[in-house]
């Protein structure tokens, strides 16, 4: 009986909480939930970001194209200069066979809109590539205009009233008739990678942007990688501690918090204004960013040079080597795979990095991927956010599956990144 | 000959340069006298004191030379050309000289531009011609200077190593020269706006119009140059930035180092690092794609008048970018707090919540400070978010559904597509550049030393 009674005190004691207890856990409680609440926020909001670039991407991947069969008479193309033609002409009359029926001015230049503008050159170039055409009926294939693209894909609403799309029925009419010839094709769209950038959003790619893109990272790399050693390696392993050295330290890792826009005002004064260097050019660019991932390399080098054990150095010394030596055949070699580590970071960093490249002047509208680092060119971000900026619909599905394409260089490099320092990484 | 080739001689002469004074050195080890320094450092000594100089006159040469040639052309210009000119026109008159001199000859120019356009040709062929030989004397005197100092006591490995400690002390000043080029660069431009625009009306004034001053005399007209407005605009969208990523930041921080198990840990921290590495431009497209349509639509809902570049579209995705800042900041500073804090707090029966609240966060707050101070200046430095999401025109409003622009954008702005460099517009840009460098460094410097002192207490 005794037990028993012990039993029910104790759970009064400790098996029912007071007030002010049960009010405590739930503050518990709620604090956790706050928690939780907050990294779904963050999560969802990654994912919400990620998934809709990714929707709008999609319609990008294909491009509309139709086939047409050109005729290409022996007496219209002069076979010694075959640019000369008018392959306007030819591709109008082929048209015209086509529709019949439309024969007034402004139904012409609706039915053209269907098109893409520079068709003329498409045939003009593939008769250049191969006169063996000329005389023949050849199939034709060339994109549809942005308005075309956006119908085939469904990004114009056809149950609409006219007067609020972009497209009339008489233009529906001639499209469904080409879908009903089978003349309509979506093959990858390639164009998208291997053209340059182009008023018209169907023949707009990334060509220029990838090349200016390429040097401009060739630049940084070149010049922030060693520069970027050399000043760790003497702040790590040569500079007595004093007020001189301190004053580079804080120097630097101020320098990693600037605002990326304030080197774009350094590049436009001192490169542009000053020295005179080429504005656009892939070579200032990269001069800029190398300046901006300079702090991010010495950074991540003097890390990986602390990583390394004072006895590799001692051993060194101890068999006769100078201090330069030691550095040089030991110290560095086994710190290579932490630096390379911070370089590819810092590489990605620098090539989604925009603000700088605007203001010296790489966000021009250049149709020609350059032949050279000096000749002026834009660079993926920059490329991104010219088309983000045009108002034509099919340039935001390509301005979002640019993004993809840069998300994916950045994805890559940074699993590079990871790999090499699962990889190589050794622990003392 | 291009610059390339000559710095591609200039290596096969250091390559040369290393294999004489090595096989110079081993020549003299072989007949039997004892060496201070392996023959390789003798080979390094002669190829380094062979290219280093030439490589160091081409590279000035090159940066100087454009400069240079200007000068030159623009002094023998006859007076009836220059006179009255200044600036701007000036750099007109040099781009028809050099794009008569590459042979584009638009119109009829003027004899003096045809005579200048031949004197540029004449100058740039004896400069590029004085390059070469220069820059081949250069190597050539470099070689010979170490050839003669080679001997068997020469100390090879000293003086090498001596040149290369140069070169890494070169190296690390580098990153001084860069503070110093922007600080003088901002400086120097801001000083040419200063002296027509008045800095107290520029920093005190209250309306911001800097497309309407076209004139010179417009200029100082009132108050087109106000950078109130602006400034007002910057603080409003940070501090909208901050209310989103703030306590999204520190409540997941707590969660992660307090709560989660090792696996959420491990999972989730890496997913929230992915939203500092996405670059700004894609937020900006993502800001204008989604979130600002959708503000849009919610505000319609409500009956509330929405600006389709609201800032609060702007400040919100500018604050999903600064939560993984905030997060790993406070990450870092809780995890900091000894174990032995949090364990004395559970033996006086706190809950997990009431040592966060009374314990954790107070022993944490400096590093937490220092992590926000950070983010701060981050979102006042962030500039495409903005410039693609956020106004052009400068309101003084504190409604987050109106629009409202901030310094960055002004920069950007002022600076696109506008070569002319001494319009109080352009040099306005570096005003505000100036401004927002001051700022931010005051922060930058202000948090790193929280953090850092904070940092020591507990290690």
């Amino acid at each position: 009986m005794s037990d028993k009674s012990a039993a029910t005190t104790r759970t009064g004691i400790w098996y029912e909480p007071d007030a002010s207890l049960k009010r405590r856990y739930a503050a518990d409680k709620r604090l956790r939930m706050y928690g939780v609440a907050a990294i779904v926020f963050a999560l969802s909001m990654l994912a919400i970001l990620v998934g809709t670039i990714v929707m709008t991407a999609l319609p990008a991947v294909t491009q509309t194209h139709v086939t047409l069969q050109v005729e290409l008479p022996a007496e219209a193309i002069d076979r010694s200069d075959p640019r000369s033609a008018s392959y306007q002409k030819m591709l109008a009359d082929t048209i015209s066979r086509l529709y019949p029926e439309v024969d007034t001015p402004r139904e012409l230049r609706e039915l053209r809109q269907l098109f893409t503008n520079n068709a003329q050159y498409m045939l003009r170039d593939m008769v250049v590539a191969d006169p063996s055409l000329i005389g023949q009926t050849v199939d034709f294939t060339f994109p549809m205009s942005d308005i075309g693209d956006q119908l085939h894909k469904g990004g114009i609403d056809r149950n609409l009233p006219p007067e609020q799309r972009r497209i009339n029925n008489d233009q529906i009419g001639w499209y469904d008739r080409l879908v009903e010839q089978g003349r309509i094709t979506t093959p990858l769209n390639t164009g998208m990678i291997f053209n340059a950038d182009s008023r018209f959003p169907e023949l707009a790619g990334l060509r220029g942007a990838l090349v200016g893109s390429f040097y401009a990272l060739l630049i940084c790399f070149l010049v922030s990688f060693p520069v970027g050693i050399s000043a760790a390696v003497y702040l790590e392993e040569f500079a007595p501690k004093n007020r001189w050295t301190d004053l580079i330290e804080v120097n630097i890792n101020n320098l990693a918090a600037v605002p990326s826009i304030v080197f774009g005002l350094l590049g436009l004064a001192v490169f542009l204004n000053f020295f005179g260097m080429p504005r656009s050019a892939p070579i200032v660019g990269g001069l800029v960013l190398s300046l901006m991932t300079l702090p991010t390399i010495i950074i991540a080098t003097r890390a990986a040079l602390k990583a390394v054990p004072p006895s590799i150095r001692e051993a060194a010394i101890g068999v006769g080597a100078s201090k330069m030596q030691t550095v040089g055949h030991h110290v560095l070699p086994l710190a290579m795979p932490g630096i390379l580590t911070g370089t590819i970071i810092g590489l990605a960093q620098a090539l989604g990095e925009t603000a700088p490249l605007l203001l010296i002047g790489m966000n021009a509208f250049i149709t020609a991927a350059p032949d050279s680092m000096f000749n002026p060119s834009t660079a993926l971000p920059t490329q991104i956010y010219i088309w983000a900026d045009s108002p034509e619909r099919g340039f935001t599905s390509r301005t979002s599956a640019a993004i993809v394409v840069l998300l994916g260089f950045l994805v890559c490099m940074n699993a590079i990144a990871i790999y090499m320092r699962k990889r190589f990484e050794r622990k003392w | 000959m291009s610059a390339t080739t000559l710095l591609a001689i200039v290596l096969t002469l250091s390559l040369i340069g290393y294999l004489w004074g090595r096989a110079n050195a081993a020549a003299l080890k072989k007949s039997g006298i004892g060496m201070h320094s392996i023959p390789a450092y003798h080979g390094y000594f002669v190829a380094l004191s062979c290219g280093i100089p030439a490589f160091l006159l081409v590279l000035v040469w090159i940066a100087a030379e454009s400069t240079v040639i200007d000068r030159l052309i623009l002094a023998g210009l006859p007076s009836y050309v220059t006179d009255g000119i200044e600036g701007s026109r000036m750099s007109l008159i040099l781009s028809e000289i050099k794009s008569v001199a590459g042979g584009r000859i638009f119109g009829t120019p003027d004899q003096a531009i045809l005579d200048a356009a031949a004197r540029y040709n004449v100058l740039r062929g004896t400069a590029s011609l004085a390059m070469v030989v220069c820059a081949l004397a250069a190597a050539i005197a470099g070689m010979a200077f170490a050839g003669s100092r080679l001997s068997a006591e020469f100390r090879a490995r000293n003086s090498v190593d001596g040149i290369i400690r140069w070169g890494l002390i070169v190296c690390s000043i580098l990153a001084i020269l860069t503070t110093l080029g922007i600080i003088l660069s901002l400086v120097i431009e801001s000083l040419a706006f200063f002296s027509r625009v008045p800095v107290l009306s520029f920093l005190f004034g209250m309306e911001w119009s800097p497309q309407t001053a076209m004139r010179a005399d417009q200029v100082a007209a009132e108050g087109a140059f106000g950078a109130v407005p602006v400034f007002w605009g910057t603080i409003f969208i940070s501090a909208i930035a901050m209310f989103v990523a703030l306590p999204v930041g520190l409540f997941s921080a707590i969660y992660l180092v307090e709560y989660a198990n090792g696996t959420v840990r491990s999972l989730v921290k890496p997913l929230l690092e992915i939203l500092a590495g996405i670059p700004t431009i894609v937020y900006g497209f993502f800001a204008i794609l989604t979130v600002a349509p959708f503000i849009r639509e919610w505000g319609v809902a409500m009956g509330l008048s929405v600006a389709s570049n609201s800032a609060l579209a702007a400040g919100g995705v500018m604050g999903i970018m600064l939560i993984p800042f905030i997060s790993s900041f406070s990450d870092d500073a809780i995890s900091a707090v000894p174990q032995s804090l949090r364990d004395g707090a559970y033996a006086l029966g706190a809950t997990k919540a009431e040592t966060v609240r009374q314990v954790l966060l107070p022993a944490a707050l400096p590093g937490i400070v220092g992590g926000v101070l950070l983010a701060v200046s981050r979102a006042i430095g962030e500039t495409m978010i903005v410039v693609m999401a956020a106004g052009l025109t400068a309101t003084l409003t504190a409604n987050p559904l109106e629009g409202v622009t901030t310094v960055t954008v002004q920069i950007v702005t002022l600076l696109i597509g506008d070569t002319e460099f001494d319009s109080p517009k352009t040099l306005a840009a570096f005003g505000l550049g100036l401004v927002l460098f001051l700022s931010t460094l005051a922060l930058n410097v202000v948090a790193l030393q929280v953090v850092k002192r904070y940092r020591e207490r507990y290690e």
